[in-house]
């Protein structure tokens, strides 16, 4: 085994340090790289598991995408995808940032206060997901009760009405995150000097300036990264879903990732499934490369 | 004092109730859910909720357990997804550990690229690639095994970034102080780099817990019995058995099995918890 003797020695090439990386470099170039491209590959070619003719792929070039991108459905499914990613993430993120205002305070019972909203997040999604098809049961269902004390008279079958079952899947992931989100608001007003704010009271500032010309922008750093998780988290989960709406009715609540799921084990389509992850892969890179770029400008 | 501040005291403190009021209103809302379904768990299956009464019953019963934990293994649910955390955590600490070791003591031609490499995996989920890697385990010969769940996990980009920056936290004199005293490399880990790197560590396991023990689509697609099945894939396999239909006190005590564990653990360590996802910012 090779030891460390001097800094000099460090410097001559030393096998050692691959070595250490090298379980990790295995398992990232096996489930990560390996995988990109093998899709990238497949993408090309018509393969369908389950209709015998076309079990062996044969090359088509760019068709797969080209199919997708004239089909209707799939272009209903992109536009799903950006209307829960609206849906969710501005509104979980401004409620983690009420949620902190409020927990921030001195208060009695502060800290069961917290609990009551970040508990969600440690549940799984599809037991919490469980617990809300309850809620929008029709008739009984606790959603629609209290709705029907506030008057609606509107449909209620929430996950089985086109109309609602994209919300009803959105509600569930703004219950979920939104606690989560404030835990990093709540930690970056602590880490916020106490002084500014002395002063800005001194100049008269009101509560309302003193938020959003003083607190909010002191906080930008923190939103710069919760939106980024935000983003990734509302691409990359889709539990819930499979437990509300199973994607309908009629494809209403299927997001690209469910889309994906669904044409890879469900219509064993190999080859348009894999397009549709270069598609995820390509929207999820362009995504994090920007926040990236967009990050580093702000240091 | 003058009439103007008092006024001012007096409306602060109002408000101050207000806000207060506000947020204990919001945290019941916010709570209703998991409330609900424990009262529902304990409702008899003999009274059917109707609009109005869906809380509790004429008896607190422990029945729906009884029969939930009687239609599906949960036991064996349990262990299963023990077996994957377990593992993935086990073999994540010392791919990361070597990896982030790598990464602060040595320099070595490439590092960079290979550091970029390893980086890929955070910027692409796991769940994307679920077609192509669901093809890698079946060439491997591992479908439908516990194996297959967690090995795509092995290795954690993540991980190795956060004991990289912990690891540089060392003092170098104490790494190079370690070596004068002929510290090999594995002493120099155990000794130097992890005793401080330990709150990076624990942060890292907790979020790993969290994150592998809650994850449903992988497991899902991967698996097709209850030998290797977790309790996320179990749970919603229970709730699309025919026999269970709209039967919410059942349903609801199944959901229970298995969150209730999960919220004991999140209560009694709350802080590291909340800690730890502050620190790596994944759940």
């Amino acid at each position: 085994m090779s030891v460390i003797k001097s800094s000099a020695k460090r410097q001559k090439f030393n096998i050692f340090p691959y070595i250490l990386t090298l379980p990790t470099i295995i398992f990232v170039a096996l489930f990560t790289a390996w995988p990109v491209i093998l899709s990238i590959y497949k993408s090309f070619f018509l393969q369908r598991m389950n209709i015998a003719r076309f079990r062996e792929p044969s090359f088509i070039g760019f068709d797969n995408y080209s199919f997708l991108f004239s089909d209707p459905n799939f272009l209903q499914v992109i536009k799903n995808t950006v209307n829960y990613v609206i849906g969710t993430v501005p509104i979980s993120i401004f409620l983690g940032f009420f949620f902190a205002l409020l927990v921030n305070r001195k208060l009695v019972g502060r800290g069961v206060f917290r609990l009551a909203l970040f508990h969600p997040m440690v549940l799984p999604m599809v037991s919490a997901a469980t617990i809300w098809l309850f809620f929008f049961t029709p008739g009984y269902g606790l959603m629609n009760s209290a709705l029907r004390v506030l008057g609606y008279t509107g449909p209620e079958n929430w996950t089985g009405n086109p109309g609602l079952a994209l919300l009803s899947v959105i509600i569930v992931a703004i219950w979920k995150n939104s606690g989560y989100y404030m835990i990093f608001y709540l930690a970056g007003l602590q880490k916020l000097p106490g002084d500014v704010f002395e002063s800005a009271q001194l100049d008269g500032a009101n509560w309302w300036q003193i938020l959003w010309k003083i607190t909010f922008p002191l906080l930008r750093r923190t939103t710069v990264f919760i939106t980024t998780i935000a983003f990734i988290d509302a691409f990359r989960t889709v539990d819930h879903i499979f437990v509300l709406t199973t994607g309908g009715p009629s494809q209403a609540s299927t997001v690209l990732l469910f889309q994906l799921w669904q044409e890879r084990f469900e219509n064993q389509n190999v080859g348009l499934s894999s397009a549709i992850t270069v598609i995820f892969v390509l929207v999820l890179l362009v995504f994090t490369v920007t926040n990236y770029l967009i990050s580093e400008k702000e240091d | 004092m003058n009439e103007k501040a008092i006024n001012g005291r007096l409306f602060n403190r109002v408000g101050a109730w207000l806000l207060t009021g506000l947020t204990a209103v919001i945290a019941i809302f916010w709570t209703i859910p998991v409330v609900w379904a424990l009262v529902a768990s304990f409702r008899p299956m003999s009274e059917p909720m109707k609009i109005g009464d869906v809380w509790f019953g004429s008896a607190l019963t422990f029945a729906n357990y009884e029969r939930a934990w009687s239609l599906a293994p949960f036991g064996q649910y349990y262990i299963n997804t023990i077996v994957i955390v377990v593992t993935i955590l086990a073999v994540q600490l010392v791919t990361i550990v070597l990896g982030g070791f790598a990464f602060a003591n040595y320099r070595f031609a490439g590092k960079k690229w290979i550091f970029f490499f390893i980086l890929l995996q955070m910027m692409i989920p796991a769940t994307a690639l679920l077609a192509p890697n669901f093809a890698t385990i079946r060439i491997l010969g591992l479908y439908n095994t516990r194996l297959a769940i967690a090995i795509p996990y092995f290795g954690s980009a993540f991980g190795v970034f956060l004991m990289r920056q912990a690891f540089m936290d060392v003092p170098r004199d104490l790494v190079d102080a370690g070596t004068m005293d002929g510290c090999s490399w594995w002493q120099l880990i155990w000794h130097i780099y992890l005793p401080p790197s330990f709150p990076s560590l624990i942060a890292f396991s907790l979020s790993s817990i969290t994150w592998h023990w809650n994850e449903f689509l992988w497991p899902l697609v991967i698996t097709n019995s209850d030998a290797a099945r977790p309790l996320t894939a179990g749970l919603v396999r229970f709730t699309q058995l025919g026999e269970i239909g709209a039967q919410w006190p059942l349903l609801s005590a199944a959901t229970l099995i298995v969150i209730i564990p999960l919220l004991i653990i999140f209560l009694i360590f709350q802080r590291h918890f909340v800690e730890s996802f502050l620190h790596t910012g994944i759940k």
